[in-house]
Parts: C-alpha cells; structure tokens; sequence
C-alpha cells in the first residue's frame, strides 16, 4: 500500500501540527539560512559596517559615564567608571538588539509568511543571530578595554554564556508576544520604542546594584538586571557582587516570559497569513 | 491503485470582515471592544461582522503523477485553495490529507533580497522553498546553467535585468523535488524563450518522474497543453472536473457577461429606414447563443431583417474588427430581389481562424449592392477564447488578427555545403 517513506499530512482547521518540534527542527537550515541573510545584509548595506557596531557603545559608554558617574556621582567601587558602564551596556545592548530583532521579525518577513510554509518560529529565532554578532564585536571592545586597565577575567569568564542565554531567553519570550501582537496590532512597534527607554534606566546599565542594597529586591523585578549583574560580574573578574535572588529571579521571569510567549506565539500563528 | 496524493474533503474558507473598525491600532481595539460591551449591554448583540466565504464545501482527489489545472474567474477561491494546500493558511472546515512533501510556488522569488547575488539568492531561495543546504549545492550548477545567468552569479540581483531576476527565480524552483508541487500563475512572467522552457520542465517534471503537480493559471492554452485534468472552481465552489477540454469550455461558457445578442426596435431610425430595417443579430458557437467562442469551433452570426415597400434588390455585409480596432475582415452575401417580408442572414467564420481575444462585428444592409441602408456599427462582439489548440508547450502571446492553422511541411536535405 502506502509507501513508508511518503509521510501523509493532514490539514484541518484547529489541528496544530503534531509534528511542530520536529519540523522546526527540518528547518532549522533556513533559521540558519535567514540568520545570514541579515547579517550579510546588515553588513553589506552599511558602508561603515564593523564600525557601526563599535562606534555605537563608545559614544554610549562616555555618555553614561559622563551622567552616572560624573554627574550624579555614583560608586564605582574601585572599578573604572567606563568599564562598569561598557560591561553593563553589553548585555543591554544584546537584549535590545534581540528584542527588536525578534520583535519585528515577522512583519519585516511578511511576504515570506504570507506566500511559503515553515514553522513561524523560525523567523524570530533567526532574528537573534544579528544581535549576536554586534554582541561578539562589542565583547571583543570590551575585552580590550578592561586588558587596558589591567583587569583580566578570571574564571568567571566561563560561566559567560550562560548570561548569553538568559539574554536571548528573554528577548525572544519577550519578542515573540511583541511580534505576534505586532501581526495584529501595528502599534506594538511604538510600545517596544518605550520599552526600551524605560529600560535602560530601571535596568542596571549606568550603575552597579550592590551599592543600591534598598532597592536591589526591586530591580530584580527586572530580569534584564540578573542578566546585567551577571555579564558585569563575569568581565570584571567578580570585583562586583552577583546578587544571587536577583540572578534567580531573572531566570525564573525570564523561563516564564519564553514559555508563555511561545504559548501565545503558537496560538497566533496559524492566523498570521490571513492578518499579516 | 495507489491512494490519492491529495485529498481534499469538503474544505471551506472563511474570511471575516469587519465593519467599521479595522483593528490595526490598539486605539481602536479599546474603543471598539468598550463599544461592543456597551452595545451588548443594551441591546444583547455584538458588533455587525461580515462573513466571507472563499472557498465552500470543496471536495476532490488528485493521483500521484497527475497533472490537474485549476481554473475560475478572479475570485473564484483559486489562490485560496492553493495557499490551504501549502499550508500557508489554514481550512476552516474540512480536512486535507496529502501523501507525499509539497512544495509549492505561489509566486516566483520568494525572499529573493536584492542586495544579495544570485549566487547567495540561490542559497536562499532554495531554502526557503525547503530545500537542504547539501540538495542546493549539489543541483547549483544545474540551477545556474539553467537560468543563464553564469556570468552576473555574483552581482546583487538589484542589478538583474528583470528577465535574470525571473530566470533565476525559476531556475531555483525548476529544481525542487517534492512529490506533490503546487504552481500558482508564476509563467505569466519572462520572455517566450524562457517561457516555453519553464513549461518544458514543468512537463518534464510531470510525465518522466511522475510527480503530481497542480497548477493555476488564466491561460488556457497552457493549462490544456499541460494538465490532463483540470477542476473549475466558481464563486469559491467547486463547479466542474473532468478532461481539460470540457472543463476548459464550461469555463468559457461560464462567463456570459456579454449575452452575444443584439435586437434593436421598430422605431430606431439607426437600424433602418422605409426600404430596409434590421431587427436582432446573435452570435452562435456550438449550437448555441453565445458571445463566448472556443478557438476551434465555428462560430456563425445570423441577423434578421425586413424588406419593406416593394421587391428590392438587397444584400448585406459584415466589418470584422479586433479589439485594437484593426479592421479584420470584410464580407458580404451575394445580392439577392427580394420581396417585402422577413429575411435572415447567416454567415458562418470557421474554427481555427481568428485569433484570440474580443472582436467587434458591424452589420450593414444595402440595396443595388452599393447603396448603404443600414450601417450599425459593433452590432455584436464576442471573445474568442484560447482552448490550447496548435501550441504546444509554448504559453505566450500568439501574435496577430488571425490564427489560421496552416499546411505545413518539411523534408531532409543532403548535409550543407558552405561556401568555400
């Protein structure tokens, strides 16, 4: 009868795929695929290319050290002020080139989404990759830098990709509810803009969180402050402190936000050629 | 026999439309949802919604290996239908069982990024349509030579003449290898050599590796060199299936916008005067009255008119015009005395003749053969309609008021001796 290599496939309304894992797992080759298409992209069509990439945080870094630590005359606690902003502004700036990526991935994909099939996931997952990049570019940055005022990692460097993760784990769950929603509502776009502002200050970019003991608890309401605290902690060879309620929060809001974006993301995404 | 490849079992699509507000800003949601709750607070009823149908209730099987044409009007469901079968939306009743990978083309150069070249497009493309990496490189060569694009592989296709950009596109997807493939109206699209290639490819595809392949277009010429079935789907509805040349005619058939009929009244001082008035004129194809004409079936204008006053010797003549307004044909009955009374003139112009497209008729009436009576200009027009006759593979534009089919012949020569 039916041969076993012919798969049969059956659509029906309401039936999600039961096989959703295991064909984003078929595709993961265009994840890939879509990942270097906007890295090329992004690198090709910007004359300045790398630079940009570098140019970014200097300028952001001098300005933050100039507000936190001239101006409001913030502890460093021993640490140079512009390594501690440098250090902070890396995982920030990963977050929120993640976030963005992811965010508007699939509005920026629509005629992919609306004229091919694959699992729509793919698309925010390869957003990522980009924000990636401009992440290794800077680290390289930073690494130079803190070498140039004799602070060398120790070992825990090691335990750097794991903030890496928590980052993106938490931009893509914040991502995928921002472009799912941005499928149906355009103004979700605007809402991401302002996010963002409100987070670079409720985030610990500018300043360390161990001089804060008071408010502390209340920036770990925050997941990107975990995330901030502990990329800090692993460039300057632990001369901060690593809060570790704080770490532990963000990792829990941060495994509930990828859960439940994903929850909500595939609800959605059988609907997104029909909105898109 | 084999089970079907695809399956398609009572399949409807419903789009909603909603009125009043289009939700594309969460202004408008909040506003639109308070006024939703207080209309049903008053009232227990929500907000109007419009409901659309694009597909009802649509049901088929299609066998592996065969090559079935959808055909409709605009609007018909076409698209619909073939973006369910990709999965790009989903049905919402029905079910759909398909029995083999798909990959399907609903447009040419999915995710073609002009700032890439063709080389990195390929890549991409290829992807995209759900080809691995190691399938890509290994057909690139082929891919390449097919599109004729060897020396511009690493420019951006930004600077591709729109021919490339097509070619390549193509190229790519020729290159697929699902069992079930899925075209929508990509050929309308590249120059008559490159269309008559994708054409070739799509049938080689077809008949010598036997895959199914289900294909949309307008251009019934090439649906009917191509598919040996074809499914007729009117206003979201399944209307015909069977042979392509009878579902290809109910198509045409189908859209009687124009009636192929005239009748003008007694008093209409164009239609005539006290020696000679014309009363109706109606065009026939098929037994039938029809401003709808297969290329190959005769098609025959017959008009009535009346002889008024005394024995007159009378005549009439037809003007044939396509629809550019180029001036086809002229042609007149002979002369005839004629008592007063009623008369009815018929000409018949053969099958495989005009060409396709509209054409304009213009009915004259005259007396002593020169004398013009009457002249009623476009008295009826019909369409001539492409059925695929004399084509072949080729699936562009046949030039020219005409389309006679003539003799042609050929024989061998002795090898050619050039010129020293």
């Amino acid at each position: 009868m039916e041969k076993p290599d012919t798969p049969e496939l059956v659509l029906e309304a309401g039936r999600s795929s039961r096989h959703y894992w295991q064909d984003l797992w078929r595709f993961r080759e265009l994840a890939g695929f879509l990942a270097w298409r906007d890295i090329k992209v992004r690198y090709k069509q910007a004359s300045l290319g790398i630079a940009w990439a570098v140019l970014q945080p200097i300028v952001q870094t001098i300005l933050l050290t100039f507000v936190f630590g001239k101006l409001a005359k913030m502890s460093d606690g021993g640490v140079p002020y512009g390594l501690l902003v440098l250090s902070g502004l890396l995982p920030w700036q990963l977050f929120t080139g993640a976030f963005n990526g992811a965010g508007n991935s699939l509005v920026g994909n629509a005629h992919l989404i609306s004229k091919v099939y694959f699992p729509r996931l793919v698309v925010p997952v390869s957003a990522l990759a980009v924000a990636l990049i401009d992440f290794s570019v800077m680290l390289v940055l930073a690494l130079g830098a803190c070498a140039f005022y004799g602070i060398y990692p120790g070992w825990h460097i090691l335990l750097l990709p794991g903030f890496v993760l928590l980052a993106l784990v938490i931009a893509l769950g914040a991502g995928l509810w921002i472009g799912a929603l941005t499928v149906k509502f355009r103004d979700f776009r605007f809402i991401t803009g302002f996010i963002l502002q409100i987070g670079m200050f409720v985030t610990p970019v500018g300043y360390r969180t161990d001089i804060l003991p008071n408010w502390r608890d209340l920036l770990a309401l925050n997941p990107l402050s975990g995330v901030v605290d502990g990329v800090r902690w692993c460039l300057l060879g632990g001369r901060t402190e690593l809060y570790l309620p704080g770490l532990a929060s963000s990792v829990a809001i941060g495994g509930l936000l990828l859960i439940t974006g994903i929850w909500y993301f595939r609800r959605t995404e059988r609907q997104f050629a029909d909105i898109i | 026999m084999d089970l079907p490849a695809i399956e398609v079992s009572g399949v409807s699509k419903r789009y909603v439309i909603e009125h009043e507000s289009r939700h594309d800003s969460l202004r408008d949601t909040l506003h639109h949802t308070a006024r939703k709750l207080w209309r049903r607070f008053r009232w227990g009823s929500g907000f109007q919604i419009e409901e659309f149908w694009a597909l009802r209730n649509v049901s088929f099987s299609i066998q592996p290996g065969e090559v079935v044409g959808i055909i409709g009007r605009n609007g018909a469901g076409k698209s619909t239908l073939l973006k369910i079968l990709s999965r790009i939306t989903e049905p919402t009743t029905g079910r759909i069982r398909l029995r083999g990978r798909v990959a399907s083309l609903l447009e040419v150069g999915t995710g073609f990024h002009p700032d890439l070249t063709g080389r990195e497009n390929i890549y991409l493309n290829g992807a995209i349509l759900g080809m691995s990496r190691a399938e890509i490189t290994r057909k690139f060569d082929e891919i390449v030579a097919f599109a004729e694009i060897e020396r511009f592989l690493d420019t951006p296709v930004k600077r591709y003449s729109s021919g490339m950009y097509v070619r390549l596109a193509f190229a790519v997807a020729a290159h697929l290898e699902p069992e079930i493939l899925i075209v929508d109206e990509v050929l309308a699209v590249g120059d008559m050599t490159f269309q008559k290639k994708c054409l070739g490819k799509l049938q080689s595809v077809s008949r010598n590796e036997g895959r199914t392949v289900l294909f949309v277009s307008h251009n019934m010429g090439v649906v009917a060199n191509l598919c040996s079935r074809c499914i007729l789907l009117r206003d979201g509805m399944f209307h015909a299936d069977g042979p392509v040349s009878e579902v290809v005619n109910a198509y045409i058939q189908s859209g009687a916008d124009q009636t192929g009929q005239a009748a003008w009244s007694a008093d209409d001082a164009s239609a005539g005067n006290d020696r000679l008035r014309l009363h109706s004129a109606r065009v026939i194809s098929e037994g039938r009255v029809t401003a709808n004409v297969p290329i190959d079936q005769d098609v025959a204008v017959e008009f009535d008119f009346s002889v008024l006053g005394s024995r007159r010797n009378a005549s009439s003549s037809i003007h044939l015009f396509d629809k550019q307004g180029v001036w086809v044909l002229c042609s007149g009955s002979s002369s005839a005395e004629l008592a007063p009374g009623t008369y009815r003139h018929r000409v018949r112009i053969p099958g495989n003749f005009l060409n396709d497209g509209l054409y304009q008729m213009s009915i004259i009436l005259l007396t002593e053969v020169t004398n013009i009576q009457v002249h009623i200009h476009e008295a009826v027009s019909f369409t001539v309609h492409e059925t695929g006759v004399g084509r072949e593979e080729y699936g562009g534009v046949i030039s020219g008021c005409v389309r006679p089919i003539l003799p042609w012949s050929m024989k061998s020569l002795p090898p050619h001796q050039p010129p020293l």
